[in-house]
């Protein structure tokens, strides 16, 4: 699955398109950025309800290539065009983190 | 009352030493002085002092120095009501002079010597020409200092040589969450353009964002600079206070001083120092309360492949 295929999906807003596309290789699901930074995996994507420019500082320094921010919590005005300058792919969602998270493992496992 | 440093050219800063022993006093002093002729009278030296917010008026004719009256024989002559006496008999008449030609260690010399507030300065020819003052000093050396300062860290932010091998140092402030992550991007940028291992890039990433956003959410401002060479990427970090408490608790993970609203941006969950020493290779912390914390932090670039 690539970030393209997930920006395809019904559930999912993009709100930053400018991004390299990659092939997703892992979902990584938390709030606390120490957490992304210490345990994520690169090239995954991460799920997050944390929208703002941190999120995606923390992105680029683990080496993650999308975030779906949850709940369709308010993106600032400013955090796109940090996601565009990192080549990160943000999305957002009116789903919970469980959700999201649910819908991310059938599309990457098939289950 | 405070003591001055020894600023014997030995024992000062290179920088120090050319700007108090290479400035002349003439371009410290304040130029072309208020004066008072002989004749004047002390009421007049009291007009002068209050219209003009000093607190010494030479007395001078032509260039030549007679005396020079102070606030101190202002008052001696309010005590003994004898305002409408000249200058000429109140004022002190051995004046201590500087020259222009002098440079500034003499006048801050003079000032540690002498109780004296001011001097006034001649030229070659014995003709008075400023005073000094240590507020004209102290102006003139925080202006220096401020363009020494600026100077010094343009070189360090500069200093990108081609190659590797880089020393660079990035300022944070406190709650600045906008610019929070920018060195650490910085670096990890440099590293990748380096090609060097993932794997040691993202310890680098990871000890270098946790130990930055201490900075932003903990301390009140301060500095991370970076030491890159083909061995190792040193890490350290300076900050100007509050200090940390208690540090072996600091580095328990789960422990954590940090308020509410911060914790909701994701930070301050208490596993920022604990994860910059698990990816480091050397790990030093120095903390005193009121005065700032230090931490190096080492990661090795070379051994650790070896091991492998």
């Amino acid at each position: 699955m690539t970030l393209k295929e997930l920006a395809a999906q019904d559930w999912i807003e993009v709100v930053s398109s400018e991004y390299d596309d990659a092939q997703i290789k892992g979902v990584y699901t938390s709030d606390l950025l120490s957490d992304v930074m210490a345990n994520a995996e690169e090239d995954s994507v991460l799920i997050t309800i944390q929208a703002h420019n941190n999120a995606i500082a923390v992105a680029s320094l683990a080496g993650i290539n999308g975030i779906i921010i949850c709940n369709n919590r308010p993106v600032p005005d400013d955090m796109p065009a940090t996601a565009r300058k990192e080549h990160i792919a943000l999305f957002r969602t009116a789903h919970n983190q469980f959700k999201t998270s649910c819908l991310m493992g059938k599309l990457i496992n098939g289950a | 009352m405070n003591r001055l440093p020894d600023l014997s050219p030995d024992k000062s800063p290179l920088s120090l030493v050319e700007l108090i022993y290479g400035t002349p006093i003439k371009e410290v002093m304040s130029a072309d002085p208020v004066t008072l002729d002989r004749k004047a009278s002390m009421r007049r030296a009291q007009e002068l002092m209050r219209d003009k917010g000093i607190t010494g008026i030479p007395v001078a004719e032509d260039g030549r120095l007679y005396g020079i009256v102070s606030i101190h024989d202002l008052i001696r002559a309010m005590q003994i009501e004898k305002l409408d006496t000249t200058v000429e008999d109140l004022m002190t008449s051995k004046v201590v002079t500087l020259e222009e030609a002098m440079p500034l260690s003499m006048a801050i010399s003079y000032f540690g010597k002498y109780s004296y507030g001011r001097f006034p300065v001649m030229n070659s020819q014995q003709l008075l020409t400023g005073i000094i003052t240590v507020r004209d000093i102290n102006v003139t050396l925080i202006n220096r200092l401020m363009q020494e300062v600026t100077r010094y860290e343009a070189m360090l932010d500069n200093d990108v040589k081609p190659g590797l091998s880089i020393t660079r140092v990035f300022h944070t402030r406190r709650h600045d969450f906008e610019h929070g992550g920018r060195a650490s991007t910085a670096i990890k940028q440099h590293l990748v353009e380096h090609n060097l291992d993932r794997r040691l890039i993202k310890k680098v990433a990871i000890a270098s964002y946790e130990l930055e956003m201490n900075q932003v959410v903990h301390s009140i401002g301060g500095t991370i600079s970076f030491k890159v060479t083909p061995e190792s990427v040193e890490i350290l970090v300076q900050d100007r206070g509050p200090g940390i408490e208690n540090v072996e608790a600091a580095l328990t993970e789960g422990f954590t001083t940090a308020a509410d609203w911060i914790k909701s941006l994701g930070f301050g969950a208490g596993l920022g120092l604990p994860n910059a020493k698990r990816v480091s290779d050397e790990f030093f912390i120095h903390s005193q309360i009121g005065v700032g914390t230090t931490v190096k932090a080492i990661i090795y670039l070379k051994s650790k492949e070896t091991e492998r």
